[in-house]
C-alpha cells in the first residue's frame, strides 16, 4: 500500500509546468510546412549542417568519455588537497554562458591564445576549424559525463573493488573488470547526455569556431541563420533536432533504469 | 607459510601481535569494536599501520619502519566478508574464475579451475546464474569458492556466517571445516561454535589488544578473561589458590575440584551456569553458597539466565515465577565443588 496524498493544488501547478514545457513544442510543430518538409531538410546546406553536427557531437562524446572517465574516477576515489575546488571548477562550464566559454577557448586555442601560439608554430591552426567545433562541444558537455559518473562511482562504493584486489587483480584489472562494468549504465546515460548537450551547442561554437558551411556551421547555427531568410527551413530543422533530442533522452532514461544496483545488492 | 603480524594503529587504539603457523586456522574472538576488522584490513592491505610489520612466508606484507607496503593484489591474501559481495555483473562461474583470470590464466583454464571449486562447495548447479538469483547461503558458498580459487596463501574470514539464516549456517560451517583443513586461515567471529568447529587456536581481542590466546579448547573451557568466559558461557571467578579451592579478593572461599595448582598462586575457578542452583532460603549441603542481588534476568530459549555481579545460573522460567525473582532480589546461588574447575589464572 502506498500513500498517494498529493494536494490538488500541487497537481494543478505541476500541470501548468508541464504545459509550459510542451506548449512551445506544439506551437512549433503547428508551424511546420509539411508540404515542403522533405525538400527543406534535405537541401544541401541542411544536410551538410546535420551531418557536421552528428560527426562533431559523436567526436565530442568520445572525447568526453576519454577525458571524463578518468576525471570522475579521480574525483570519486582519491583524496587530495583542493579536491572540492577542482570539482567546482570542472563543473564550471555547466553554469557558464556558452559565449563566455567560447571566448575563453579562443584565448586558449586561438592563434594568439595561450596554447594556440605554440600550436601555430607547429603549423596547427585550431580556431574556426571543425576541430574547434569539437573542442567547444567537449568543453560544454564534459561536466555532464563527469557529474553522472562520479555520482554512480560513489553509490557503488569500493567494497567490490576491495574484493577484486584481494582476489589478486591489479588496479587496472579492477577498473576494467569491476568498476567500469558496475557503473556502465551511468556511463552510458552520461555519454548520451553529453551527446545531447554537444548536439545543441551554439554560443561557444559560434564564438570560437565561427559559422562556415560544411566546416563549422552545425545544425543549431544553421537554424539560427535560416530564421532570417527562410523561417520554414528553420522550423523544419528545429523539428529534426527535437526528434533527435527526444530519442536521446529516451535512451538515457532506459539505460539508467537498467542498473545492477537495483534489487538485492546492498551498496 | 606462516603469517607473522605485529602492528599498531593509534587512531583506532589498535596494538595486536599474532602468529599463524602454516596450515593452521586461528579464530579471533572479541566484542564489537575490539579491533577485529582492523586486523583483517591491515592483513589484506586495505588499511595502513602506523608502526609494525607483517609477513607471510618470505613476503613482507608491510613494514612501517622501512616503508614497504605490498599492495593487496600482490599479497596472496584473500578476504571473505560477512556479505558474499559477488560481482553482480558476472555469472557465478565468472565470479569464481575471477581470481584465476587475474593470475593470468586463459578463459578455458580459469573456468576449469572455477568448476572444480564450485564442485568443492557443492554449488555447480548455479554456475550460469547471476548473483541476484541466489539465496544468501548459496551466495556465501560461491564466495568461499571464489576466495579459494584465487589460491590464497592466507585466507581471512570476517564473520562468514553472521549474515546467514540460522537454518543454512550449519551446512556452510561444515563445508568450511572441510575446505579450510590444511590452509592458513584467520577467522574473525563472535560465535563460539565457529571457533570450536573451525579453529585450532583462538586469539581473544578486547579494546585493541590481545587478552588471551591458546588452543581452542584450553582457552574456551578454561577462560581467564571475563569476555572469553562470557563467550564460553562460563562463570569465572579469580582469586588465590587455597587447600580447598580459591580465595576471592573479597575474602570468601570457593571450594573446587582437585587440580594441580599450587597453594598461594593466582588461580581461576570456572563453572557452568547450568550447574548453579538458585533459592531464596539459605541452601544446606552445597559446598559453595553465594548471597547476591539479581542483576539481570535474560531469557535464553527454554531457560532463564539469572545473573548476579559475579555468578550466573540457568533456571527454568517456572522457578523464576515461583521465586518471584526481580532485579535486585537477594538470592542464594549454590554449586558443588565437583562442578568447579580450578586452574592457573
Amino acid at each position: 500500500m502506498t500513500y498517494g496524498g498529493v494536494p490538488r493544488w500541487v497537481a494543478v501547478v505541476a500541470a501548468v509546468g508541464a504545459l509550459f514545457v510542451l506548449l512551445p513544442l506544439v506551437a512549433m510543430v503547428t508551424r511546420v510546412n509539411w508540404a515542403e518538409f522533405v525538400p527543406l531538410v534535405t537541401s544541401e546546406s541542411s544536410v551538410s549542417a546535420l551531418w557536421l553536427s552528428l560527426r562533431t557531437s559523436l567526436a565530442a562524446t568520445a572525447l568526453c568519455i576519454v577525458l571524463g572517465v578518468p576525471m570522475a574516477i579521480v574525483l570519486a576515489r582519491s583524496r587530495f588537497p583542493g579536491q572540492k575546488v577542482l570539482r567546482s571548477l570542472v563543473l564550471l562550464p555547466l553554469v557558464l554562458p556558452p559565449v563566455v566559454g567560447g571566448i575563453a577557448l579562443l584565448y586558449t586555442f586561438g592563434r594568439r591564445g595561450l596554447l594556440g601560439q605554440s600550436l601555430d608554430v607547429l603549423g596547427i591552426t585550431v580556431a574556426f576549424s571543425t576541430t574547434a567545433v569539437v573542442i567547444a562541444q567537449t568543453f560544454v558537455a564534459l561536466p555532464f559525463l563527469v557529474l553522472s559518473l562520479e555520482g554512480a562511482l560513489r553509490t557503488v562504493g569500493t567494497r567490490y573493488e576491495a574484493v577484486g584486489a584481494t582476489l589478486g587483480a591489479g588496479p587496472t584489472t579492477v577498473l576494467r573488470r569491476i568498476t567500469l562494468p558496475l557503473v556502465l549504465p551511468a556511463l552510458v546515460s552520461g555519454a548520451v547526455l553529453s551527446f545531447a548537450r554537444a548536439l545543441g551547442e551554439f554560443g561557444a561554437t559560434l564564438t570560437f569556431a565561427g559559422s562556415l558551411q560544411g566546416t563549422t556551421r552545425t545544425l543549431p547555427l544553421e537554424i539560427y541563420l535560416q530564421r532570417e531568410t527562410s523561417p520554414d527551413t528553420a522550423v523544419a530543422l528545429s523539428l529534426v533536432l527535437v526528434v533527435v533530442a527526444v530519442v536521446v533522452v529516451g535512451l538515457a532514461h532506459q539505460t539508467a533504469a537498467g542498473t545492477y544496483l537495483r534489487g538485492r545488492v546492498t551498496p | 607459510m606462516s603469517f607473522v603480524f605485529d602492528a599498531r594503529v593509534a587512531e583506532r587504539r589498535f596494538d595486536v601481535a599474532l602468529t599463524v603457523e602454516p596450515g593452521e586456522t586461528v579464530a579471533v574472538l572479541g566484542p564489537n569494536g575490539a579491533g577485529k576488522s582492523t586486523l583483517l584490513g591491515l592483513a589484506a592491505g586495505l588499511l595502513r599501520a602506523d608502526s609494525g610489520r607483517a609477513s607471510l612466508g618470505r613476503t613482507v606484507l608491510f613494514d612501517a619502519d622501512t616503508g614497504v607496503f605490498t599492495p593487496p593484489h600482490s599479497r596472496g591474501v584473500s578476504l571473505l566478508a560477512q556479505d558474499a559481495l559477488l560481482f553482480p555483473h558476472l555469472t557465478v562461474l565468472e565470479n569464481v574464475a575471477f581470481g584465476p583470470r587475474s593470475a593470468g590464466l586463459g578463459t578455458a583454464e580459469s573456468h576449469a579451475v572455477a568448476r572444480r571449486w564450485l564442485d568443492e562447495v557443492e554449488a555447480s548447479d548455479f554456475a550460469a546464474r547471476r548473483p541476484a538469483q541466489l539465496s544468501g547461503g548459496q551466495a556465501q558458498r560461491i564466495a568461499v569458492a571464489r576466495a579459494l580459487a584465487s589460491d590464497p596463501q592466507l585466507l581471512l574470514l570476517d564473520e562468514p556466517m553472521a549474515a546467514l539464516d540460522v537454518s543454512v549456517a550449519p551446512a556452510i560451517r561444515r563445508m568450511l571445516r572441510r575446505v579450510l583443513a590444511d590452509r592458513t586461515v584467520v577467522v574473525v567471529t563472535h560465535d563460539i561454535l565457529d571457533a570450536f568447529t573451525l579453529a585450532d587456536r583462538v586469539v581473544v581481542v578486547d579494546r585493541g589488544t590481545v587478552v588471551e590466546q591458546g588452543r581452542t579448547r584450553e582457552v574456551l573451557e578454561r577462560p581467564r578473561h571475563p569476555f572469553t568466559a562470557g563467550l564460553a558461557a562460563l562463570n569465572l571467578l579469580v582469586g588465590v589458590r587455597t587447600e580447598r579451592g580459591i580465595r576471592l579478593d573479597d575474602g570468601s572461599e570457593i571450594v573446587g575440584a582437585d587440580s594441580g595448582v599450587e597453594v598461594g598462586v593466582r588461580a581461576a575457578a570456572a563453572m557452568r551456569p547450568s550447574a548453579v542452583r538458585v533459592s531464596i532460603d539459605e541452601p544446606h549441603g552445597a559446598a559453595n553458597r553465594v548471597l547476591a542481588p539479581v542483576h539481570d534476568l535474560e531469557p535464553r530459549g527454554d531457560l532463564v539466565r539469572v545473573r548476579s555481579l559475579h555468578v550466573a545460573a540457568d533456571v527454568t522460567p517456572a522457578l523464576v515465577a515461583d521465586l518471584d525473582l526481580g532485579l535486585g532480589s537477594p538470592v542464594w546461588f549454590a554449586f558443588d565443588a565437583d562442578d568447579v574447575a580450578v586452574y592457573p589464572a
